[in-house]
């Protein structure tokens, strides 16, 4: 056995500095496209550069094109795919979580005795596999989320977040429920990826509600498809008030805001 | 050409030889540049041929398709063989004014069970002979008389889900003193995918596994009907995230034989590239889930590790960690240039390295190989008669792969070994990962110094009507997507059979008759995805 110990010492610390410092290896991250919004001459320009966005994410507003990041599921299409290609990049941040509620209201949830310890309980209501994979690479040595007390549950009796991922299948409404009334209050839900938040691209059909705000109040939505290690972290920090969510516009058109009471 | 040559004579004596022996009463059709032929036959001889076929010429079952028009049903039974032979398409039309039931195939080819189960759920189609027809996707809340994948179904607004009366009851078959009956799931209590399963027990040992899952049934193939080709191959890419390359891959390459589309060879040898990409980094961390399962916490840390690292290469290299947005039909959307093929080669290769040490601890821990040798047992006689794919097939010793079988891209001009291990127990499979992920390394290494030069997609595809199938062995096994499209260039039907269902059909072999410790085990050595499963 003394070779595993061996082995683990040998590799060293390679968990990430965030969130006290930024990380900055590249492939951390799909990115959004940045600089937005940008200004065409004509409103008509703008409506052409935002039609190659297949989840209406780029939105033309008069002559500008702005970008609702809740909805981008980082296909590429405006970077890759347009005849002529739209002169912006992606950049590879990742600290985008937002919450449909006020700051204030998000850091009184919990207050300051949950700073150090939350319990997350993970539901996947559809989810493809992309979102999960990134939820177990943070129990994982690269981002090792326990340093910063948060953990994963077995039951929801202990959790104070339920992570929901998948656009809410009709199959899977009855054990969420079940799941979300178990869990003791203080409790919050965090929408994690495009699909728990509006569906993402499988939307609203007979076989799934388009994202978990149909179902239960939610506190805290994550972009991406799906978001990398890192947005999950900011959320997860956001939501005990460690760090500042992102600002954006959650305005009553916008994807999965409108329900969170 | 002379390759090309013998292949057209031996699909041709394939014809003749199938049209003789059924006396010239079923109509058989070639299609060289699918490498495919089409025989239409009628409810009497379909099962004649379907023996003939797996027991005779050793093929198995790829996928069942059904399709709906106005007066008929249309069922294509798909069969693919050993390497260098054509799959056989077996066409059934049945009327549908005429109440009429289907022929199970069922009692002779096992692998068709639960896609006729899923054809009687969703289309309502009787299957006369089948040994138990029953649910499989639509779970208690559906009324009886609604089909999902009929057309006069709207799939677009919310389901008919009335208030459920009676929750669903597993029944009980174990009947013993002191038998009961463990559910785990839907939910479980780590960041595992959705699926109830039920083991019965008297005691330590399982006595009988019954899995029930499409609890992330998403409807896929409903919502895909009637939309553009562009936002189909989002969902062909979406559905199941951890094998979104190879599944982009099977859509694209229907799309392109419905259109008769000529790849550019650069766009081929990029979608290897890709492709043996996700491979890799799928093995790896099914490797990780396996040291996971076993609590091997240093191997499980050290194998997420080299995930996280190949996320990392495909992130930097390909903008998005999951390969997500590369595939369109046509060819790729972007472009590697030299010095990225060289960060690629060597970062895979570096990995790699670190990966084979990695296996030389793991195969001398022996309270490791205690929890996996003979433990989840499949040989390869259930493995034939299932029908498995994948890694889990080649691991008892039932060696198909759809590279070699019916190549694609370029797979017929490289170079690669497809191993296989014998005795089909957890550790099997797990060898088996670690090698197939060495081949892909190796098949990364040759494509990247070598990339043909030119154009990364096709100038143009101009959408046709009409149907095909694309396949591609994913990671987890043969993937076969069938795409019919209208006259506006829409998807009218897309099916689609993955690895994952086919497997999990097969799961309870390995998980009966072992002890409860080594269920988490032996699914980890399955490594099987329900999203891709549920669709």
């Amino acid at each position: 056995m003394w070779e595993w110990v061996w082995e683990g010492i040998r590799s060293g610390i390679v968990t990430t500095a965030y969130p006290a410092r930024e990380e900055t290896a590249s492939g951390v991250s799909p990115g959004f496209p940045t600089d937005l919004p940008r200004t065409f001459a004509a409103a008509g320009e703008a409506s052409v550069a935002a039609s190659c966005c297949p989840t209406e994410a780029l939105l033309s507003e008069d002559q500008q094109v702005v970008l609702r990041e809740p909805r981008c599921i980082h296909c590429y299409r405006c970077l890759r795919q347009t005849e002529t290609p739209l002169a912006w990049q992606w950049q590879g941040n990742y600290e985008w979580a937002v919450s449909p509620h006020p700051r204030v209201e998000l850091a009184k949830k919990f207050g300051r005795s949950f700073r150090r310890s939350l319990h997350l309980r993970i539901l996947d209501a559809g989810a493809c596999g992309a979102c999960l994979s990134e939820i177990e690479q943070l129990n994982k040595p690269y981002y090792n989320m326990h340093r910063l007390g948060f953990f994963v549950t077995p039951t929801p009796r202990d959790a104070d977040v339920l992570v929901v991922a998948g656009p809410m299948t009709e199959h899977m409404r009855q054990p969420l429920l079940s799941a979300y009334e178990a869990m003791p209050t203080p409790k919050a839900v965090l929408a994690l990826g495009a699909c728990a938040i509006f569906g993402g691209v499988f939307g609203t059909s007979f076989a799934s509600m388009g994202g978990v705000a149909s179902l239960i109040p939610v506190d805290i939505l994550v972009p991406g498809c799906p978001p990398p290690p890192l947005a999950i972290l900011h959320a997860l920090l956001a939501l005990i008030g460690r760090v500042e969510p992102a600002a954006c516009e959650l305005n009553s058109s916008s994807p999965g805001g409108e329900r969170g009471d | 050409m002379a390759q090309g040559l013998s292949k057209n004579h031996r699909q041709l004596d394939l014809a003749e030889a199938i049209a003789k022996r059924w006396h010239w009463k079923v109509n058989v059709s070639c299609d060289t540049a699918l490498s495919q032929c089409y025989v239409e036959c009628d409810r009497n001889q379909l099962l004649e041929l379907c023996r003939w076929l797996i027991d005779d010429m050793d093929y198995a079952l790829g996928s069942l398709i059904v399709e709906e028009t106005n007066e008929n049903w249309l069922l294509r039974y798909v069969f693919y063989g050993e390497p260098d032979s054509e799959a056989v398409h077996l066409g059934l039309r049945l009327d549908k004014a005429e109440k009429t039931t289907v022929p199970s195939i069922s009692p002779i080819i096992h692998a068709a069970d639960w896609q006729e189960r899923e054809a009687w759920d969703l289309f309502g189609l009787r299957f006369e002979g089948h040994p138990r027809l029953i649910d499989i996707v639509r779970h208690e809340a559906w009324p009886a008389e609604i089909y999902p994948m009929r057309k006069n179904f709207d799939g677009s607004q919310p389901g008919p889900h009335p208030p459920v009366e009676r929750p669903f009851q597993p029944y009980h078959v174990v009947q013993a003193p002191g038998a009961f009956l463990m559910p785990i799931g839907p939910v479980f209590s780590d960041a595992a995918e959705s699926a109830l399963f039920l083991l019965e027990s008297v005691g330590e040992d399982v006595i009988r596994i019954w899995p029930r899952f499409f609890y992330k049934f998403r409807g896929v193939e409903k919502i895909a009907e009637g939309q553009a080709v562009d936002r189909v191959l989002l969902l062909a890419e979406r559905f199941s995230g951890t094998s979104s390359f190879a599944h982009s891959l099977a859509f694209c390459q229907a799309v392109e034989a419905i259109c008769r589309v000529d790849l550019p060879s650069r766009a081929q040898a990029l979608r290897i590239v890709f492709a043996e990409l996700e491979r890799f980094r799928h093995h790896v961390a099914a490797i990780a889930g396996i040291c996971n399962s076993t609590a091997l916490a240093v191997a499980t840390s050290q194998a997420g590790i080299l995930e996280e690292e190949a996320l990392r290469l495909s992130g930097t290299l390909t903008g998005h960690r999951y390969l997500f947005g590369l595939n369109k039909p046509g060819g790729v959307t972007l472009d590697l240039n030299d010095r990225q093929c060289e960060d690629l080669s060597s970062g895979v290769q570096a990995i790699f390295l670190k990966l084979a040490r990695l296996y030389d601890l793991l195969r001398y821990s022996s309270s490791f190989l205690d929890r996996l040798e003979e433990v989840g047992m499949v040989t390869k006689d259930q493995a034939r008669n299932y029908g498995l794919v994948g890694p889990i097939a080649r691991a008892s010793g039932l060696a198909r792969d759809l590279r070699q079988v019916l190549p694609y891209a370029l797979y017929s001009e490289i170079s690669f070994e497809v191993p296989q291990e014998e005795e089909g127990d957890g550790y099997a499979r797990l060898r088996l990962l670690f090698r197939e992920a060495e081949q892909s390394a190796k098949i990364l290494q040759k494509i990247l110094s070598f990339l043909p030069p030119g154009e990364i997609a096709a100038r143009e595809v101009a959408l046709k009507p009409g149907a095909a199938l694309g396949w591609a062995e994913a990671p987890r096994g043969a993937t076969f997507h069938w795409v019919r499209l209208d006259e506006q260039g829409r998807v009218r039907r897309y099916h689609l059979t993955t690895p994952s269902f086919t497997n999990w059909h097969g799961f309870h072999f390995a998980a009966e008759d072992f002890a409860y410790q080594d269920f988490p085990i032996i699914m980890a050595s399955f490594g099987l995805s329900n999203a891709e499963c549920d669709r």
